[in-house]
């Protein structure tokens, strides 16, 4: 963007074509007192090295997630990123446009795409993946709208279990829908979601493994909702997790939703991140977002396009399978190519080494005087029941350097029963050293 | 039978209190290859004009409206399989639903097969 300057004559010039006689005339419309008159308390200029100077002091001041150890997870986590990602997604052969209309400039960019749904058909177990979404979060939002298009019902249950801020997402896109029902957070079980689906359901919303690490049975959720008609839309928001458990796809699903910072995405400060979206092929009309179809050009090579778009909006418009859809195309590139580079066997072996990593960090919290393990199974996360607030605790450890997990009334509001509460993660790059700085804190603390 | 036709270039061939609905001949033209139709479920009780259906080409997926009020009885399940139906035969085996007609005033404001050939010259 060029920086284009107003000289005085100007600004009198568009004035006058304005037919406003000042400036402040402009803001007439805002009442007196709503406006800000004096300036902004804020520090005049500065020299450049003054400024690097104060940001770098402001720097000093974050604590980062490899500062120390680290067991934050609850919906972003910290995994190695390999530098040749890096690396590769700055390529040229994937720098074309934005939105990949023109096929004939963009096969880098649509190559990538089709692999990238071919890993994410292949992860969840479904038949076809569409082009990514901006984040899990969004992407349960738009599946729910995706099981009311598919079914023609209403109705919406969100499990107690799934993360408290995709049910937020979901509340906010169905705004205040009465027939959205939200159960409330259970730290200890299943919940009695499988008893309130009716008729009326389009669709339960399941995540695994949930909120507090629980995995859940997506067998029995997809046999109960196909019971009564309903669909199944199972989230994930470690994505690392397929590579160990059975495929959602394979269990009954037909939605998978899952978060896929996890594979070749940094924590990012919470975003941008990569929402991966799968189902059955029977219900591909219905599949919000961009889809990439493998074909062959006029002389009959290989090449690939933006396939289905028809009900796409820059087509249907505001009748759109959704207009609130983008991709987030750099996001799935580094998932893709981590993903390419880690191979079948390497995923496996990523998500084993999480596991493993989790069973140790069970077992020497176990060990804590005081601490009580709520789950019985877990993945890479999981949550321990404290004598005392689990906030103080989490903050009390944070000042000594280590960011022991997150507190549940962080993102559990109102909720007396999850206070004492904390969710654990582990993931390849929790080592011994690690875990033993974490349990000689928790025990100085709750002694 | 009598057959009527509406500004949106659907057809509506009725007989007695049932209407058969599809899309014409000029408008699968003017749509090109139809590559899926999504019908109504049957039992659904629409309002004239409401959207009953959706015809997807290869250029644009486009909404069927009904032409008049009434209760959707019978879809036509062949176009799930061959969607090319409408192509090849709209006004016969490429009829999309039928509706009970509920008020038959309505159909009083539609076109016959002559004030319809003017529009879709």
């Amino acid at each position: 963007m060029r920086y284009l300057p107003h000289s005085e004559a100007e600004r009198a010039e568009m004035l006058g074509v304005i037919g406003a006689d000042s400036i402040e005339a402009l803001f007439s419309a805002v009442p007196e007192n709503a406006l800000q008159k004096a300036p902004l308390d804020l520090p005049s200029h500065a020299a450049e090295f003054m400024v690097e100077a104060h940001m770098r002091a402001l720097a000093a001041r974050n604590h980062a997630a490899s500062d120390g150890p680290f067991f934050v997870g609850a919906g972003a986590y910290r995994h190695h990123v390999p530098a040749s990602v890096d690396h590769l997604i700055q390529r040229s052969e994937w720098l074309t446009a934005y939105t990949p209309y023109q096929p004939e400039i963009s096969q880098g960019t649509l190559q990538m795409l089709f692999e990238f749904q071919t890993q994410v058909a292949r992860i969840t177990g479904m038949d076809v993946a569409n082009a990514s979404l901006y984040d899990g979060s969004t992407g349960t939002a738009e599946a729910v709208l995706m099981a009311r298009r598919l079914t023609k019902r209403r109705k919406i249950i969100l499990s107690g279990g799934l993360h408290p801020h995709y049910r937020d997402v979901v509340r906010a896109y169905l705004k205040d829908d009465p027939h959205l029902i939200c159960l409330s957070p259970s730290p200890e079980g299943q919940g009695d979601i499988l008893d309130r689906i009716d008729e009326d359901t389009a669709a339960i919303v399941v995540q695994t493994p949930d909120f507090y690490g629980h995995l859940r049975n997506v067998k029995v959720a997809a046999d109960a909702a196909h019971a009564k008609g309903a669909l199944l839309i199972v989230v994930v928001t470690e994505v690392v997790s397929l590579g160990l458990l059975e495929a959602p796809g394979a269990l009954g699903a037909d939605i998978v939703v899952a978060e896929g910072q996890s594979i070749g995405n940094s924590l990012n400060f919470g975003g941008p991140y990569v929402g991966l979206m799968a189902t059955k092929k029977e219900y591909i009309r219905q599949m919000p977002g961009r889809l990439c179809g493998e074909t062959v050009d006029a002389n009959g090579e290989r090449g690939f396009v933006l396939t289905l778009s028809t009900r796409e909006q820059h087509i249907r418009r505001e009748k759109a399978t959704s207009n609130i859809c983008t991709n987030s195309g750099l996001c799935a590139l580094a998932f893709s190519i981590h993903m390419a580079l880690l191979g079948e066997a390497g995923f496996v072996r990523l998500a084993r080494l999480n596991h493993a990593r989790a069973c140790v960090l069970a077992d020497a919290l176990e060990r804590v005087k005081g601490i009580e393990l709520l789950n019985k199974t877990f993945f890479n996360e999981m949550t321990i029941r404290l004598p005392k607030p689990g906030a103080e605790v989490i903050e009390t450890l944070a000042a000594r350097g280590i960011l022991a997990g997150v507190p549940a009334s962080r993102l559990v509001s109102d909720d007396p029963a999850v206070e004492s509460l904390i969710i654990l993660a582990a993931t390849e790059l929790t080592s011994d050293a690690d875990i033993a700085a974490l349990v000689s804190g928790l025990e100085e603390v709750l002694a | 039978m009598t057959i009527k036709f509406t500004q949106d270039h659907e057809y509506i061939a009725v007989e007695g209190p049932t209407g058969t609905v599809g899309i014409t001949a000029y408008a699968q033209d003017q749509l090109g290859d139809i590559v899926f139709v999504e019908l109504p479920s049957i039992g659904k009780a629409l309002k004239k004009g409401e959207e009953a259906a959706v015809v997807e080409s290869v250029k644009a997926a486009s909404d069927i409206y009904a032409p008049v009020s009434g209760t959707v009885t019978a879809v036509n399940d062949e176009l799930s399989g061959d969607p090319g139906l409408v192509n090849r035969d709209p006004t016969g085996t490429g009829w999309m639903f039928k509706i009970s007609i509920s008020d038959p005033a309505e159909l009083d404001g539609l076109m016959d097969e002559v004030a319809y050939a003017e529009i879709a010259k």
